[in-house]
Order: C-alpha cells, then sequence, then structure tokens
C-alpha cells in the first residue's frame, strides 16, 4: 500500500520536474509542443530528471550499505570521507592528466574512494570505544583531512575554482552528453537488491556472519566497490550532496526496520522523492535563479538529522 | 567428534592458549569451567573458525576444519558468542530465519519455515515474534538469538556463556533444552557456564581451564570433587550429593 503510494508520488513529482525551468512549457500544452520546448525537454529536462533519481537513489542505498558493513547507522558516504576522496580523485586526475576525460577521473576517484573507504573502515575496527556519535566524527575528521589535502593540491596548481565546482552538489549543469556515466549507478541498485540478504547479515556483526558461513569480509569489500562507484558518478556529475545517505535510510529504518531485503526498495522510492523535491525547491524558490540543490538538501537535511540523533539516541 | 590436538593461541607476547589438546564426545554437553581470561571463550572462538591459532590441529568428523567451505562448515557447526549484539531492527521471526541462511541462501524453502517455527516454539518466542528485537529485554534478546542458532540446525553447537542475561527460570530453561537437543537429537554441544552448578546439574562432562590449558577433562562426576575445584576455581566448596547430582556450595 506505501509502495504504491510512494511510487505514485514519484511518477507525479518526476512528472512535474519536466515542466519547471527558465524557459516556460506549461503542462496544459503537452499535446501541442512546438520544436523548441521539446529540445529543451529532451536535451535538458529529461537528463536533469533521470540524474536527479538515479542520484537521489543511489546515494540513499550507499547510505544503507555502509551503515550495514559499519554497524553503525551515522556512517554514510557524507560521514566517512568517501564523498571528500572522490573530490580528491578528480582534482588529482586534473593535476597529472590535464585534458583528461571523463574515464580518467571516474576511475581514478573510485580508486581513492575505494581505498579512502578500506582505510576508514580499518581505523574505525581499531576504535574500542563503539559509540554511535563517535565512529561518524572519525570519519568527518578523516573527510576534512582529505579535503585539505586536496585544497592544499589545487591552490598549488590554480584549481581552487574547479574544486569548489564539486563542493555543493547542482543539477542544473546537467544536459544531454554530460550526465551519462550516471547510468552506472543502475546496475549498482539492481546488484544491492541482489546481495540484501548478506548486507543484512553483515550487519548482525562479523561473528554472527561468519557463524552463518558468510564470508564477511567479502561482501563488505563488495559493498565499499559498490559505495565507492556510486558516490564518483555522482560527484563527477552532479557534485557532493550531503545527508542523502544518511537521513533516507535512517528514517526507513526506524519505521520498517532493518531487513534490507524488505527495505532497499523503500529507501530507493524515498531517496528518490526526497532528492526530487529538494530539485524543484532549488529551481523554483528564486526562479529564474537557482539555488544549488547542495544547499537545499543541506538545510532540510540538516534539520532531520538533528531530528534523527535526539530518537535514535534514546535507543543507545 | 570434535579433536583438538596441541593448538596454542598468542597475542603478542601473551599465551592464550598454551598447547591444548581434548577431544569433545559426540551426542554429548560439555561445559568449559574456569576463571575469567583463562581462554575459554577463545578456544570456543578457534574451533568456530572466529580465530586462527598459531599451530595445532582441529578436526571436525575427522576433517581438518579449516578445509571445509564456509557454507559446508556452517551447516554443521553453530556458534553464539557472549551477548553484546548490535541493536538491529529486525523482527523476532526475521531474525530467527536468517538462522536458515547457510542452508537455503534466503530462498526459504517449506522445511525451512517449518524449522523456523519449531525453534520459535522452543524458545517460547511465538508471541513475540513480530516484535523488534531492539525492543526486547536483554533475556528476550538472548533467546531469540538461541533460537536462530538452532534454526541453523547444525550437529555442532558452541555456546559462549548464554545463561548471560537470564533470569534463573530461563537459565534452568534453556539448559533442559540443551539436554533435550543432545539426548534426543544427538546434537553436540559445548558451553561456557560460569556457574558450576549448572554445569555439574546438566551437562555430561567437564572441561576445566586454568591457566590457557585443560588441566582436567572427564565424565562430571569425576570431576565435580572438592580437590579438583580447589585447583580451579582457588576457593573452598562443600560438595553435597542431591539424589545423584551433585551441588557445589561455595557462598560463605
Amino acid at each position: 500500500m506505501i509502495r504504491i503510494l510512494l511510487v505514485l508520488m514519484l511518477l507525479i513529482l518526476s512528472f512535474l520536474s519536466l515542466f519547471v525551468g527558465v524557459k516556460d512549457i506549461s503542462i496544459f500544452d503537452i499535446h501541442q509542443l512546438d520544436k523548441d520546448e521539446l529540445l529543451v525537454i529532451f536535451v535538458s529536462r529529461i537528463p536533469r530528471m533521470v540524474a536527479v533519481l538515479i542520484a537521489g537513489v543511489g546515494m540513499s542505498i550507499s547510505g544503507l550499505i555502509v551503515q550495514q558493513i559499519s554497524l553503525n547507522k551515522f556512517v554514510s558516504p557524507t560521514t566517512m570521507g568517501t564523498l571528500d576522496a572522490c573530490k580528491m580523485g578528480i582534482l588529482f586526475s586534473m593535476i597529472l592528466f590535464p585534458g583528461s576525460g571523463m574515464i580518467t577521473k571516474m576511475v581514478l576517484s573510485f580508486v581513492i574512494a575505494l581505498a579512502a573507504s578500506m582505510l576508514f573502515l580499518n581505523i574505525s575496527s581499531k576504535i574500542k570505544m563503539r559509540s554511535l556519535i563517535f565512529i561518524p566524527l572519525v570519519g568527518i575528521v578523516f573527510g576534512n583531512i582529505l579535503s585539505a589535502i586536496s585544497t592544499f593540491f589545487a591552490y598549488k596548481y590554480n584549481l581552487v575554482q574547479n574544486m569548489e565546482g564539486w563542493l555543493i552538489g547542482d543539477f542544473s549543469a546537467i544536459i544531454k552528453g554530460n550526465y551519462e556515466v550516471l547510468y552506472l549507478g543502475i546496475p549498482i541498485v539492481f546488484m544491492s537488491y541482489l546481495y540484501a540478504n548478506k548486507f543484512t547479515i553483515v550487519g548482525l556483526g562479523h561473528e554472527t556472519a561468519t557463524s552463518l558461513g558468510l564470508n564477511a569480509k567479502r561482501v563488505t569489500y563488495l559493498g565499499l566497490g559498490f559505495v565507492a562507484i556510486t558516490s564518483t558518478v555522482v560527484v563527477l556529475t552532479a557534485g557532493v550532496i550531503p545527508f542523502l545517505g544518511l537521513i533516507v535510510p535512517n528514517i526507513v529504518s526506524l519505521i520498517f526496520g532493518d531487513n534490507l531485503k524488505k527495505t532497499i526498495g523503500l529507501t530507493a522510492l524515498i531517496g528518490a522523492i526526497f532528492l526530487l523535491i529538494c530539485d524543484l525547491i532549488s529551481r523554483t524558490l528564486i526562479a529564474p535563479y537557482e539555488i544549488p540543490i547542495g544547499l537545499t538538501v543541506s538545510i532540510i537535511g540538516g534539520i532531520i538529522f538533528l531530528v534523527l540523533i535526539l530518537k535514535r539516541a534514546k535507543h543507545v | 567428534m570434535i579433536q583438538v590436538k596441541n593448538v596454542s593461541k598468542k597475542y603478542g607476547e601473551k599465551n592464550i592458549l598454551d598447547n591444548v589438546s581434548v577431544t569433545f564426545p559426540k551426542g554429548k554437553i560439555t561445559c568449559l569451567v574456569g576463571g575469567n581470561g583463562t581462554g575459554k571463550s577463545t578456544l570456543l572462538s578457534i574451533i568456530s573458525r572466529l580465530v586462527s591459532r598459531d599451530q595445532g590441529e582441529i578436526n571436525l568428523v575427522n576433517q581438518e576444519i579449516v578445509n571445509f567451505k564456509n557454507r559446508d562448515f556452517a551447516k554443521r557447526l553453530s556458534i553464539l558468542k557472549q551477548a553484546n549484539h548490535p541493536n538491529v531492527r529486525l523482527t523476532v521471526k526475521e531474525l530467527v530465519a536468517f538462522g536458515r541462511f547457510p542452508h537455503s541462501q534466503g530462498r526459504l524453502t517449506h522445511q525451512d519455515q517449518e524449522k523456523i517455527q519449531e525453534s520459535l516454539v522452543f524458545m517460547g518466542l511465538v508471541d513475540i515474534q513480530d516484535q523488534y528485537i531492539d525492543e526486547l529485554s536483554g533475556g528476550q534478546k538472548q533467546r531469540t538469538f538461541l533460537a536462530m542458532v538452532l534454526a541453523q540446525d547444525t550437529d555442532y553447537i558452541l555456546l559462549d556463556e548464554p545463561l548471560n542475561n537470564l533470569d534463573m527460570k530461563h537459565s534452568v530453561e534453556i539448559m533442559k533444552i540443551l539436554r533435550v537437543l543432545a539426548d534426543e537429537y544427538g546434537k553436540t554441544i559445548i558451553i561456557v557456564v560460569h556457574d558450576i552448578n549448572y554445569a555439574s546439574s546438566y551437562a555430561d562432562y567437564i572441561a576445566a581451564v586454568k591457566d590457557h590449558k585443560i588441566i582436567h577433562f572427564g565424565p562430571t562426576d569425576e570431576i565435580i570433587r572438592e580437590d579438583i575445584m580447589k585447583e580451579v576455581f582457588d576457593i573452598d566448596m562443600t560438595i553435597v550429593d542431591n539424589c545423584n547430582n551433585k551441588v557445589c556450595i561455595y557462598f560463605k
């Protein structure tokens, strides 16, 4: 029932998002669009809608996966340095291979993101104090260190302005031809669904997982791989979208539990809806200008995050 | 039958297990007793492949345990560690169902469903099967994890202090259930307990651990002796015979 409602909501919002923007295209003219309007829809509006959908689904599921792997509800690509590592990867590929294409950036960014996630998991497993808040704090510090290193090199090579570009997520520059790497996120979503049971078991702890015959290490690394790919393609096309991987899985977990086979679809749906709403707000609030979506998500997400911390803290 | 031969384990310079050899008989309950930090839990973890050993051999039905595939091993041997389970929001039934994972890899068959139901009934969890485990009391949670191990339906069951968090009623109930599992289903059970009287009342064999070695192993009756108890626990005990059942009194 809830699923059907959410799907309906998603369809309506996606449809709406096609008709919001600088060029005035009315929903009521849909049967008599002229050539210009069709061009806008196919070159700009549809790519943007698709990008928002994939980014919303991908980042939410990434959050869900790392929360299972780290046994901590407040770990996410934002709070474990993965997104900072992606930025670092893109920056390094610009320094080392100037003029290189999307593929180079993607590969380097993926490698650094994966290495950073592994390093973080390693560090966090050595921390004796396994408090719900402490581990993500370590992650944030870790991310800031990566960010500082990137900034240092960005200054040195005069790329600071370029860096700022990915600092705050923004979908306004997405047009046909520059966002297609995002499609890589789609198979990852399906793979995540196939591995849902295994991720749930890993979330029961290393020992229980091993006792159930699961190679916990392999599932962990696979999960980190999924997250690194998704984060890379999202940062590369839209930039950093914070909080999404944190709040969406937490809301779903509070209402529907932690059985991923049941909740992974819901997480995907709610993630997409949440990001679509933020995108619509970003585009309409100061139209014809836009607020970068990273900012909108930060403000709305920050508030929800606070509420969640207060709610979750009762369970600790 | 589980054969442990000359197994040693060190953490850094610290000896945890020192050349331990013991054979756990099939279809029986063996209790591991001894003080804190003597290596009982580590021994269970090594037998169940959670922790690697430095040297020695361990055979499960005459096959070295490292040679089993993960999934095959999980169908034969299960372990429940001391209770510090993460706060997951799974329902009781969902968690117990994961006990069937080694058998069905998540696609539950009719037989799996029966096993799950059986375990829930066995552990008295039917009434709360749809509750989230992070909302249960410590004892209910412990019983849920035990039910998951039961659902795994392995011939060998290793339990590390399963009576922690349980009140006396539930502790006795668990021990009785383990007795049934050994006597009627032929399960081999190795269990770490702290209260010697649970061992003396329900175990077939006792392995007494001290200074990282097994210093005594034998049928319960032969181990529950005042001199041995003094040696293992370093406290004076009076042993009372209570209709074929020895009880150790150590409160003074």
